[in-house]
């Protein structure tokens, strides 16, 4: 099988100094964060890999990258076999704008106030000059409103004459325009409720067994991440700590950030459940701690790790960024 | 039964506005006992919150109880003026809010705070209540109590903020707790550490809680009862795992079916088609009516309210007795 999209070594650092006339008067530093700090993966063709982790993790970040909002201060992109990099600055993307969709996380952010449904979901036809004539125009978007369960009549109605679970539809509806192949979701359902959430993924299955899509859907929702993706990646302070097929990682954790996570989720099968919660919080991005970055809120750390950073490695059929996993410290089993 | 702590009963609130009165909430009856949690959940505009703030005596304006009472261990609490609710509240209901950054002054020290609370809601002079403002923060599970009791808000996480406010809501001893969405602007790790601290707490202290939520896995992890809404209603209310595993009303059959499981998977989740309706248009007969699989004709027009169902009490013609009867 070959990949669709890849990462290789991706990285992005963030200036986030004091103004020039602060650093001078108060001898601050220039500091900058590692927003994503070598992150390889890559996507099969027609699958979904979903991107979880707790706020501040890089998963936007890393969807931002690939879809061109941001430029990898280090590594490569390559989509389709090429370097995505190169492509982005040929013709300004062109091509890649036409292949590589987004669908954020606001659907009252991410919609023009002043146009009308019919004008939102034509820009991208008209801008990559996919359609001629008006009438063709009107039945293509037609055609796409029905296909996200909207009606050819609200092509006349302007955002704000919908819930946010219609909004949502009509922001699918306009990254389905170009009839893209790979689609970067970044919370697409957080923002709804949960009978809206559930309309809203199941269009989306729906729409990746018709046309093959390929997704990286990006939540910090992890029942919902069981629900819709075929592979998992999770992330902690800007790196990958685990990445495995969905059945793995949920059967069989591996990584203690992944075991976390999935005891700390409240799940509504688990009534009355006693648990001990993970203690500790999420440390500062700008002084993360040495070694692995975990560390400080693992029950396995020992010396090892509060001092060589952890690589991510193929340990049985997951890969694991953890030393007490590759050592054999703690088992295969949660 | 023993006495109930907190009695809502046929709770109506009403907007006026200038296209006519919006019913908020209609008819909504419920009861706490003393330490119980009661989950209320729902989604956006079901008016969850509203009850809530009905309950501290916050409704914002034009807002207004139009009928039904709100008792707290039997005394009426709806119609207090505003300077006796202000005793009320903070010193027997105490209150926590979803934006932990929002119910902190950023301008005082949350010792100052947690002094001021505890001062205006019982006799104690400073070195008292600083000592227990100082103790309560160490309750709540704060690193280094004693320094951190000088530092502002801006100085702690997110995580961090929610348990001072956890510690403010408690400092008076309240006998009822009013949270709403009180872990939603949190991280996962972090909300189930707010979650086993909140039922921890309200357990030590004897306080009831309303949790209000749309998030069913915090219901289910932390609640006795469930109370689920939909238009300004109650629709069904019952016991936690009666709600969740036994759902007896159509819409709770589609909310439980449409949140992804981490037990179980589907290729497909049940949907609930169509919106909640807006206050201007709710339907005759049943709110559901409209968006229900199984609406007959007498759910087009007659209303129901809460009846026995097999395991919990559902506002639905298709429990409680014949179908279509009486």
């Amino acid at each position: 099988m070959t990949a669709l999209v890849e990462t290789v070594e991706l990285g992005k650092v963030f200036d986030v100094s004091a103004p020039w006339l602060n650093r001078v008067l108060e001898h601050k530093p220039r500091q900058s964060v590692h927003a994503v700090d070598g992150v390889s993966f890559s996507i099969q063709k027609g699958r979904t890999l979903a991107l979880v982790g707790e706020s501040g993790c890089g998963k936007s970040t890393v969807a931002r990258m690939l879809v061109g909002l941001y430029r990898p201060t280090r590594g490569v992109i390559r989509f389709d076999g090429q370097d995505a990099q190169a492509a982005w600055r040929a013709n300004g993307g062109r091509v890649l704008r036409r292949r590589i969709q987004m669908i954020f996380q606001d659907p009252y952010a991410s919609l023009n106030p002043r146009w009308t449904v019919r004008d939102i979901v034509a820009e991208p036809l008209r801008e990559h000059a996919l359609v001629r004539d008006a009438a063709t125009l009107n039945d293509r978007v037609s055609a796409l409103l029905h296909q996200v369960g909207l009606a050819a009549a609200d092509m006349a109605k302007f955002p704000h004459q919908f819930s946010g679970g219609q909004r949502q539809r009509i922001s699918i509806a306009r990254a389905l325009a170009t009839q893209p192949e790979f689609l970067v979701c970044d919370e697409p359902t957080s923002a709804l409720d949960v009978s809206v959430q559930a309309q809203v993924l199941n269009i989306m299955k729906d729409l990746q067994r018709e046309r093959g899509l390929t997704y990286l859907f990006i939540s910090h929702n992890l029942a919902v991440v069981r629900h819709v993706s075929d592979e998992v990646g999770v992330m902690y302070l800007g790196r990958l700590v685990e990445w495995a097929d969905k059945e793995t990682l949920f059967r069989s954790p591996r990584h203690p950030y992944t075991r976390m996570l999935l005891d700390a989720i409240p799940d509504i099968s688990m009534t009355g459940r006693a648990r001990t919660p993970v203690q500790g919080e999420v440390p500062n991005p700008l002084e993360p701690p040495t070694g692995c970055a975990f560390h400080p809120r693992c029950p396995h750390a020992n010396e090892r790790c509060t001092r060589e950073r952890p690589e991510l490695l193929d340990l049985k059929g997951a890969r694991v960024a953890c030393h007490a996993v590759a050592e054999g410290r703690i088992g295969a089993s949660g | 039964m023993p006495t109930p702590l907190l009695e809502v009963s046929h709770l109506r609130v009403e907007f006026p506005t200038r296209r006519g009165t919006l019913l908020a909430l209609d008819d909504v009856s419920f009861s706490i006992a003393p330490g119980e949690i009661l989950g209320v959940v729902g989604e956006s505009g079901a008016g969850k919150s509203l009850t809530g703030a009905s309950i501290i005596g916050l409704l914002e304006p034009p807002g207004r109880i139009a009928r039904g009472e709100i008792r707290l261990e039997g005394e009426r609490i709806d119609n207090l003026p505003p300077d006796r609710m202000r005793a009320v509240r903070g010193r027997r209901i105490g209150a926590i809010f979803q934006d932990p950054l929002t119910s902190l002054n950023p301008l005082y020290t949350v010792g100052r705070q947690l002094v001021e609370t505890i001062q205006t809601h019982l006799p104690m002079d400073r070195a008292r209540a600083r000592a227990r403002a100082v103790a309560l923060l160490k309750e709540t599970g704060i690193p280094a109590a004693e320094q951190r009791f000088d530092h502002y808000p801006h100085q702690f996480s997110g995580g961090m903020r929610q348990r001072v406010v956890i510690a403010l809501a408690l400092a008076a001893e309240p006998k009822l707790i009013v949270a709403d969405e009180p872990t939603t602007a949190l991280d996962v790790s972090i909300q189930a550490q707010i979650i086993a601290l909140l039922k921890r707490l309200t357990r030590q202290h004897g306080a009831a809680v309303m949790l209000v939520t749309h998030d069913m896995g915090v219901i289910a992890e932390a609640s006795d009862r469930v109370a689920v809404m939909y238009a300004g209603r109650i629709v069904e209310v019952g016991p936690v795992q009666q709600v969740i595993h036994r759902p007896a009303h159509p819409y709770t059959v589609g909310l439980m079916g449409s949140i992804p499981s981490m037990a179980v998977e589907h290729d497909r989740l049940l949907q609930i088609d169509g919106t909640m309706p807006r206050l201007n248009a709710i339907p005759d007969g049943c709110a559901f009516n409209p968006r229900c699989p199984k609406a007959f004709e007498r759910c087009r027009h007659d209303r129901p309210d809460l009846m026995a169902a097999e395991a919990t009490q559902a506002a639905c013609w298709l429990v409680g007795g014949e179908r279509g009867g009486a």
